[in-house]
């Protein structure tokens, strides 16, 4: 990605001008324990696959179709993949840029999508912590607009406070534009 | 007709009773038929039959009498409220500022009594909107004007330079500019000749659906069994052995004739279909908005305030295009029945066309557009992927298959690699000061315009392939629609987003109402010094 000048987002607070570089700034990275949170999810969605794997080995262990191993074992080697290597990739492809008066959310290692919400088009703002959030102390900030195509854009993977901060400086800049 | 004052709760018009006991007639009549076709009851079923329905009709009649009693609307200050439920009550209110257009439906019974179904859009989705079922006639126009100019007060006081003479003006310059409001000037209309021109291209075979339907009925209260398959072996044995003794010719000549039965049925359910759905289609266009009038039996009005326009489509289809005949729809919050858009003008020239699109405020592009065309890049991929899919296919079917076979997907693949050549000179898209325009299809180009400013967000998306090949396709954030620019090269899309953005962020959503509000205000400043001058 070719880069212009990085942008802290403390600069950015400090009332840099919009302006056409800043949709394609160096990006903010999301809080780390976003990957271990993803981890924590991808373990338990693996979990059921493994029981399953498990049974269907104990029932092929009679028949000696395959030498055994081989059902659980592949098995294993994809929950592996997707728990170790999986969120770690999708942890660097994932990342924010906040401006005065616009947030890009940038997401996908297959399928990117970059997308760029300006806070006078916010309709309402969640932030959202499920418990394996909680247990990282992280959140999901997700702005709603008035649009068919992402209706709702959610950026997951904040430091709480701080997505807090954001939320109250998002519902701020739409006040002083409302009234 | 009485005027009831604010906050009162009214009913409906007490015909809808009657309305509801036929409807509940209706529902009674199958159910006795089933049982009086059927052996429950003996000897004495027809008089089973006959209970059966009657009751089923009195308990319609009376669920439907107190359904209307319990039933009641109040108009406010701000907002229309509707109770209703007979066991559980439910209250809905909604504000005046938030209801998207009104459209009275008279469905064909109803029409009889003269009475009208009031439905107040609100574009919430899930079609969860308010509806007031039957009133009449001239109730629903009368609720419709209150409705409009209830909104006019909420934008009247700020919009008026002086508050307080404003107000007086704008109550007793109310009628006057109600009148001016219904009598539009009529933009679009449909003689028959034209709706029967317009049902030629309408091609529905829809008909064979109904007749499906209507066999399944018939199975359900006859003995025969359409699944049957013995049944219909011995049909076609029988039919069979006549058609083998015809000679080939005579069977070539049965298929064309049987093809262009197809034809002729489906052309003429097309016809009948549009005239029903579009027959005495008027669109007027006065201050307050679009209205549009249409149907045979189920007669609709909508109307729509021109702000509420999002964006604007004209599409066209595969022969109706090698004619010159378009078809326009409103992109807005509010659904049109079942459509996401409101159709204006199903079937126009482009001349019909443009002075519609310039009502709603927007313009067509000109010859001083500067379109950009899809990436090259977008078009050999598709290229590649079409070669690839059917050379395989046709690598396989030359090993596994009689020889010659091959040559069909080779023959399929060739068509879609020049189909993808073709088309991507029409897919194209222009950005201009205020709008984007974009045009996508090869047989039957569709075009989208939208206003940059009521985008609500940009997208710029890219799968694997457009990654390393370096386009993306562009999706804007369109309110009640979708609005994607594929095929765009990643610095074309950065640079058409960036500028998109700086539109976009220049205005609050809270004020993109502002033109047409200025708009009013000069309308409601004239008005007042109409007022003053007598």
């Amino acid at each position: 990605m070719d880069q212009t000048p990085a942008f802290s987002p403390a600069d950015e607070y400090a009332g840099v001008p919009a302006n056409q570089a800043l949709d394609d700034g160096e990006l903010t990275k999301l809080h780390p324990n976003y990957a271990h949170a993803l981890r924590v999810r991808a373990a338990l969605t693996a979990i059921p696959f493994l029981i399953a794997a498990l049974v269907i080995e104990g029932v092929l262990r009679d028949k000696a179709l395959l030498p055994p191993g081989v059902v659980a074992g592949a098995v294993l080697l994809i929950a592996l993949v997707a728990i170790i290597r999986v969120p770690a990739r999708r942890y660097h492809a994932r990342g924010y840029q906040i401006s005065v008066d616009r947030l890009r959310v940038v997401r996908g290692l297959l399928f990117r999508s970059d997308t760029v919400v300006p806070f006078g088009r916010v309709q309402h703002i969640d932030v959202h912590q499920g418990p394996i959030d909680r247990f990282f102390g992280i959140a999901t900030l997700t702005l709603h607009t008035a649009g068919n195509h992402n209706a709702a854009v959610a950026l997951p993977g904040l430091g709480e406070p701080l997505a807090r901060e954001m939320r109250e400086s998002i519902r701020a800049h739409i006040r002083r534009e409302s009234v | 007709m009485s005027e009831p004052g604010f906050n009162q709760p009214q009913r409906t018009a007490p015909v809808s009773v009657v309305i509801g006991a036929i409807g509940s007639i209706r529902s009674a009549v199958f159910p006795a038929a089933a049982i009086a076709f059927s052996g429950i009851g003996g000897d004495d079923r027809m008089l089973v039959a006959a209970g059966v329905g009657a009751a089923a009709v009195l308990i319609g009649t009376a669920i439907s009498y107190i359904g209307w009693r319990r039933t009641t609307y109040s108009i406010g200050a701000s907002d229309i409220r509707v109770e209703s439920g007979i066991l559980s009550r439910a209250a809905r209110s909604v504000p005046y500022e938030r209801i998207q257009d009104v459209s009275l439906e008279a469905q064909p019974l109803p029409r009889l009594f003269g009475l009208v179904a009031v439905q107040f859009e609100t574009g919430a989705g899930g079609g969860e909107d308010l509806s007031l079922d039957y009133l009449t006639k001239a109730n629903g126009e009368r609720l419709r004007q209150l409705v409009r100019e209830r909104r006019d007060d909420d934008v009247a006081p700020f919009a008026a330079g002086n508050p307080a003479a404003g107000n007086d003006a704008a109550c007793s310059a109310m009628p006057e500019r109600a009148a001016a409001a219904d009598t539009g000037a009529a933009l679009f209309a449909m003689n028959p000749a034209r709706l029967v021109r317009f049902g030629l291209f309408e091609f529905s075979l829809a008909v064979f659906a109904v007749l499906g339907g209507a066999l399944q009925y018939v199975e359900r209260v006859s003995d025969i069994d359409l699944w049957n398959v013995d049944l219909w072996r011995d049909w076609l044995e029988q039919q069979g052995s006549v058609v083998s003794g015809l000679g080939p010719y005579a069977q070539a000549a049965g298929v064309i004739a049987g093809l262009a039965a197809l034809v002729v049925i489906g052309t003429a359910t097309g016809v009948v279909r549009t005239v029903m759905r579009d027959w005495e289609f008027t669109l007027t266009h006065s201050a307050r908005g679009f209205r549009r009038q249409r149907g045979l039996f189920t007669r609709t009005d909508v109307v729509m305030p021109a702000h509420r326009v999002q964006g604007i489509v004209i599409g066209t289809g595969l022969l109706r295009y090698r004619f010159g005949w378009h078809g326009l729809s409103f992109v807005s919050l509010a659904q049109d029945d079942k459509n996401a858009s409101h159709v204006v003008a199903p079937f126009a020239r482009m001349d019909e066309i443009a002075p519609i699109v310039a009502a709603a405020g927007f313009h067509l592009p000109g010859d001083g557009t500067h379109w950009s065309r899809a990436s090259t890049m977008m078009r050999n991929d598709k290229i590649i992927g079409a070669a690839l899919v059917f050379g395989l296919a046709a690598l396989a079917a030359a090993v596994l298959a009689p020889p010659g076979l091959a040559l069909i997907p080779l023959g399929i693949g060739a068509v879609f690699v020049g189909a993808n050549v073709y088309a991507w000179r029409f897919r194209r898209h222009a950005l201009d000061a205020t709008q984007i325009f974009v045009t996508t299809g090869l047989l039957s180009p569709t075009s989208a315009i939208a206003t940059r400013l009521k985008l609500h967000s940009v997208e710029i998306a890219q799968g694997p392939i457009a990654r390393r090949r370096g386009y993306a396709t562009v999706h804007l954030g369109l309110a009640g629609g979708t609005f994607a620019i594929p095929g765009v090269a990643i610095a074309d899309a950065r640079a058409l987003r960036a500028s998109v953005i700086e539109t976009i962020a220049g205005t609050d959503y809270s004020r993109l109402d502002a033109p047409t509000v200025q708009a009013f205000s000069d309308a409601q400043s004239g008005l007042s010094a109409n007022f003053l001058a007598t």
